[in-house]
């Protein structure tokens, strides 16, 4: 046990980093003196940077090996993912927090009172669901599984009701939790009804469990039951149907930076946990039992589990798209293109081991930067003192802020899949693996989709772009915080620059996306290659 | 291969410095950009070694892009994309010269997206690798909806959007298409790639289901685009809402990427499922080719008129092509450049007139001649050019398309069987007819005729300060923003016109070595067709008659085999 535990408390050395991080931001928040108060978001970003720093160095491959990981190597991958998104993620939230607040304590309209802040609170909080997400890489049972998993959504309740001021983002606080709970405790329910069938936490065991049932009578209703509704509890995480109905609300109320962090960190962190339990579940050596005994063979995951991830998935693109349509706000819109976005993400996870994972961190990858872009510039906007969330707003934003005008141009074509920005070859990715799986039909819902979503993303390219500036778009100034729009920049300059590095991307997490290899116990049961 | 290289990263270059340095200098920088591409591009054909052989050059390895996917940075020409390509960089400066005095608002977005625009368009052309062919045809479209919507005429959103939606969903189908058979290519070969060759070679050995849904995706894509009837219904509004020189790229250059596509991905990568529909794009062809030579006839609008010209022009361009024999392919590939010189020129020959006037009404217009005799001259030449007068380089395509298409019978002689025949051609020749109607009819009212210029009231502009008055030369200066334009056409116009009218005149009379080079690419385009069309046409002998019957085809076939 000590043997084991030494590798793997090397590799989580980032995450001690940013739990430390977190408590020192938290305390430094309560500092009297604006300077450091001011400093706080730059601290959180250089915890960061040096957990980016420390990783290469800790998360060696023969210590990843060591540690008895369903997949070792995934870690390498999606935590400096997590970290440098992280960095443009508070960078993005530079001078939102508790504004108000700050600007009546330095006009002397009222004292300084540490229980009324909330700027330390929420960067620690961003540090511990940052952690959460990085945590949920190196799972090695159902506990750690799900305790990573709620460290990644309790924070992000707090951060939707302290982020920003009023009453709305308090409203979709609560919402954000109720529903959530829900989803908790549906996942919760299956992590149980798996533990019953195969009688272990642990993943690999429960991978060759799994494997076992498989190569005989297949694999049995309870744990099916329970792999369904983890599978759907989780769709809450990446707002997928038939989870998805407070995204539109939530991000709408949510402070925009909160909306940029919801966007991306629950849906990385919930693919990654569906990655973990559909690997257990295993892409190969499923088979139909004829009626005369016979074993047929089939690619792909469990017939009951790709019918239920088929229907996510044509579901979640179609409904996030028409969705999107219909929208006169910018974030709700993003909202349903969150949604839609995931639904394109579930074809990876359909296709499976061979292409699917790697194509599926890609897609993150380029989400990632598309949709940060987007809020960035949404973030350094504002119309009397208001957050921007009107399309009228954008009309014409090109007169006075030519750069977010471009900003927002090209993340909205990066997002709707146009040549050469990057999302152009994460989706082809994604289509290149769902055809390895067989999965036509998908692809051809897919391409309708794209099809559809390029309306209403060419309003977004055209209105701030092309259309005239309207009376209340006139209103419209930049926040005094320059760094939402250095962010937005550098992540619209990345969704055209990281195109030209879309194979070694690709190619990176192709290796991580490497399963540990089966343990010599189930090989004794044959069968399974 | 570096050349090939410069000549696609000058314009963005050019764009680059457009975009950094000041708005008065953007034009020429444009210029000086878009011109050295053209040398560059020239200097390559100039040492082209390929012209008459019919294969591509360079060839070689090329760098990977996304390895995983198979995608790689591969470029290389055949006589028939380095001649559409030249007819691009031919075109660039000269659309960049005519807009000299039509953009005066946001000039430095304006030319940065043109040559952006160019760059894309040869990247499409040069593109050996299907995916790197889909980034620079489909990344034309933002540019060009940019284009539209920012500089062009009052409708101009809608045309714009319009525009983006069909074409936007069009190349999804294409898209799915050719990602379908990388999937092909994955299967047979065990990896994945995207060359274009790979994809052909894997193509044709698929079965002929497989070729006719893959041949109706890739149709859907490039219909849209050249545009075939019924998908043509966005052309007419972006043309007319476009800027000149937005109209002359998009319909010299931009609708050859349809034909293009055609002739280098639909017609070769499945000649089965060709074989199979080759009667219902040549209907839909014809259709087009008379419908809009109809709509022309009743349309006042000049400049539309134009666009569906160019709707049955392209229309006769496709039936050439899809009569799937030498003559008919050599006269849709050589038309495919006639139709970018002539119908280029004439868009800029109606925006020199709807500078000075602001409207493109033939009911207001009307016997210009007297005011602007060069301009009329010019108009007249590059109207004949496109009806297809012989000595001018419309005939030459025109004749070989409808003679292909004539000579497109089931016992052809030439070991080409088709479907089409004498009656195809003779309704598609209707067409022809009527194109010399309502030009010459547009001649004449615009060109000749009384003097009828537009009063204040009648004039459709898009500028609300500017009025038209009864003398050219003042009506411009009205509006404060704009240059003043001499009566009759500037030498920096006449500078535009006189090249393309140099081309056209010089192709009409020594067609001889373009149709040369272009042969043996024709021939390599066609090598399935005579064995599917037979196959096809055997199908359907059996179908009709029973199959107690199907001997009686049997003659047929034979004696096409014993040649």
């Amino acid at each position: 046990m000590i043997d084991s535990l030494s590798p793997r408390l090397a590799l989580l050395v980032p995450e001690m980093m940013l739990l430390a991080g977190a408590v020192v931001v938290a305390l430094m928040g309560l500092s009297k003196r604006r300077g450091v108060r001011d400093a706080l978001p730059f601290i959180t970003c250089g915890v960061l940077l040096l957990s980016i720093i420390a990783l290469p160095l800790t998360y060696t491959t023969p210590r990843a090996l060591d540690a008895h990981l369903l997949l070792p190597l995934l870690g390498r991958f999606v935590k400096p993912l997590i970290a440098v998104m992280g960095v443009w993620l508070v960078l993005l939230s530079v001078g939102s927090v508790d504004r108000r607040l700050e600007d009546s304590v330095a006009r002397g309209r009222q004292p300084f009172d540490a229980q009324r802040v909330a700027r330390g609170e929420y960067y620690a909080f961003l540090l511990l669901s940052l952690m959460g997400a990085m945590l949920l890489c190196n799972a090695t049972d159902l506990i750690w599984l799900f305790l990573a998993i709620e460290l990644v959504s309790l924070p992000t309740y707090i951060m939707v009701a302290v982020g920003g001021h009023g009453s709305r983002p308090q409203e979709a606080a609560v919402k954000y939790f109720f529903l959530g709970a829900m989803s908790t405790a549906v996942f919760l329910y299956g992590f149980a009804l798996l533990y019953g069938s195969t009688g272990s936490l642990e993943l690999l065991a429960i991978r060759d469990a799994l494997a076992a049932q498989a190569a005989g009578n297949g694999i049995d209703g309870l744990a099916m039951i329970g792999i369904a509704l983890i599978v759907l509890g989780l769709c809450f995480k990446v707002t997928a149907v038939p989870m998805h109905f407070y995204a539109p609300d939530v991000y709408e109320g949510a402070p925009t930076h909160v909306s940029a962090f919801l966007s991306f960190v629950p849906k990385t962190a919930g693919f990654t946990a569906l990655v973990i339990i559909l690997t257990c579940v295993g892409w190969t050596g499923h088979a139909i039992i004829a009626p005369d005994g016979v074993r047929v063979q089939y690619l792909g995951l469990p017939t009951p589990i790709a019918a239920i991830l088929w229907m996510v998935a044509v579901l979640t693109m179609t409904l996030g798209n028409i969705g999107a349509l219909l929208q006169t706000s910018v974030k709700r819109m993003m909202a349903y293109s969150s949604i839609a976005h995931s639904g394109y993400l579930v074809l990876g996870l359909i296709a499976g081991a061979s292409a699917g994972i790697d194509a599926i961190y890609l897609y993150l990858v380029a989400y990632g930067v598309m949709t940060i872009a987007t809020f960035a510039a949404l973030a350094s906007l504002e119309r009397r003192g208001e957050e921007i969330n009107a399309f009228s707003d954008l009309a014409g934003l090109r007169v006075r802020h030519p750069v977010m005008a471009w900003v927002l141009a090209m993340s909205a074509l990066s997002l709707v899949g146009m040549p050469p920005f990057i999302g152009f070859f994460a989706k082809i990715s994604l289509f290149i693996a769902a055809f390895e799986a067989n999965q036509l039909g998908l692809v051809i819902a897919a391409v309708i989709n794209s099809a559809i979503s390029g309306l209403y993303y060419l309003r977004l390219t055209l209105t701030p772009l092309v259309a005239p500036p309207t009376a209340r778009s006139h209103e419209v100034t930049s926040v005094p915080s320059r760094w939402p729009q250095v962010t937005a920049v550098v992540c619209g300059l990345a969704t055209i620059v990281l195109s030209c590095a879309a194979g070694a991307l690709l190619d990176a997490a192709r290796s991580a996306g490497a399963s540990a290899p089966s343990t010599p116990s189930t090989h004794s049961h044959g069968e399974h290659p | 291969m570096a050349l090939i290289w410069i000549s696609i990263a000058l314009p963005v270059i050019a764009a680059i410095a457009v975009a950094l340095g000041p708005a008065s200098r953007a034009r020429t920088t444009a210029l000086i950009g878009s011109l050295l591409s053209l040398a560059a591009l020239t200097l390559f054909a100039w040492e082209f070694p390929a012209w008459t052989s019919g294969a591509h050059f360079p060839t070689g390895e090329a760098a990977q892009w996304v390895k995983g996917a198979g995608v790689s940075a591969s470029v290389g020409f055949d006589t028939v994309s380095l001649l559409l390509a030249l007819l691009t960089a031919f075109l660039m400066p000269l659309c960049v010269l005519g807009s000299y005095s039509a953009i005066t608002d946001r000039v430095k977005e304006y030319y940065g997206w043109f040559l952006v625009l160019g760059s894309s368009i040869l990247l499409a052309f040069a593109a050996r690798d299907a995916i790197l062919f889909y980034i620079g045809y489909e990344f034309t479209l933002v540019p060009m909806t940019l284009i539209v919507a920012i500089y062009g005429g009052p409708d101009r959103r809608v045309a714009a959007i319009k525009m983006f939606l069909y074409t936007f969903l069009g190349s999804m189908f294409m898209l799915a298409a050719l990602l379908y058979l990388g999937w092909e290519h994955r299967i047979a070969s065990g990896s994945w790639n995207f060359d274009i060759d790979a994809l052909t070679a894997t193509a044709v050995r698929l079965p002929t289901s497989s070729q006719y849904w893959l041949f109706a995706a890739l149709m859907v894509g490039f219909a849209v685009k050249v545009p075939l009837f019924p998908l043509h219904t966005w052309l007419p509004l972006a043309h007319d809402q476009a800027p000149t020189a937005g109209s002359v790229i998009l319909a010299s250059a931009l609708l050859k990427l349809g034909t293009y596509g055609n002739y280098r991905f639909a017609l070769p990568m499945a000649p089965a499922g060709g074989a199979e529909l080759m009667c219902v794009v040549a209907v839909l062809s014809i259709i087009a080719i008379i419908y809009a030579s109809l709509i022309c006839w009743v349309q006042t609008d000049a400049k539309k008129l134009i666009a569906y010209s160019s709707i049955s022009h392209l229309g006769l361009c496709m039936l050439g092509l899809f009569a799937l024999n030498p003559m008919g392919a050599e006269g849709a590939v050589f038309y495919m450049v006639n139709h970018g010189l002539s119908t280029g020129a004439l868009f800029l020959c109606i925006g020199m007139f709807y500078e000075r006037y602001h409207t493109k009404d033939t009911d207001v217009l009307g016997g210009l001649a007297k005011r602007m005799p060069v301009w009329a001259s010019f108009m007249v030449f590059f109207t004949l050019a496109s009806i297809g007068l012989p000595g001018l380089n419309g005939f030459v395509g025109e004749f070989l398309c409808l003679g292909g298409t004539f000579m497109a019978e089931h016992d052809a002689q030439t070991g080409y069987p088709g479907v089409l025949g004498p009656w195809y051609a003779i309704v598609a020749g209707l067409g022809l007819i009527f194109a010399a109607m309502y030009l010459l009819i547009l001649l004449g009212k615009i060109v000749w005729g009384p003097l009828r210029e537009p009063t204040a009231h009648a004039t459709h502009s898009t500028h609300d300060s500017s009025h038209a008055t009864p003398h050219g030369i003042q009506l411009a200066a009205h509006s404060s923003h704009e240059p003043v334009l001499p009566v009759d056409l500037s030498v920096r116009e006449i500078a535009v016109l006189t090249p393309l009218a140099v081309a056209c005149l010089w192709l009409g009379l020594q067609p001889t070595p373009m149709l040369d080079a272009i042969s043996p690419c024709t021939e390599r385009l066609l090598v399935h067709y005579p064995a599917q069309v037979e196959r096809v046409m055997a199908e359907h002998a059996a179908s009709l008659t029973g199959s107690d019957q199907s001997p009686s085809s049997q003659p047929t076939s034979n004696s096409l085999n014993s040649q």
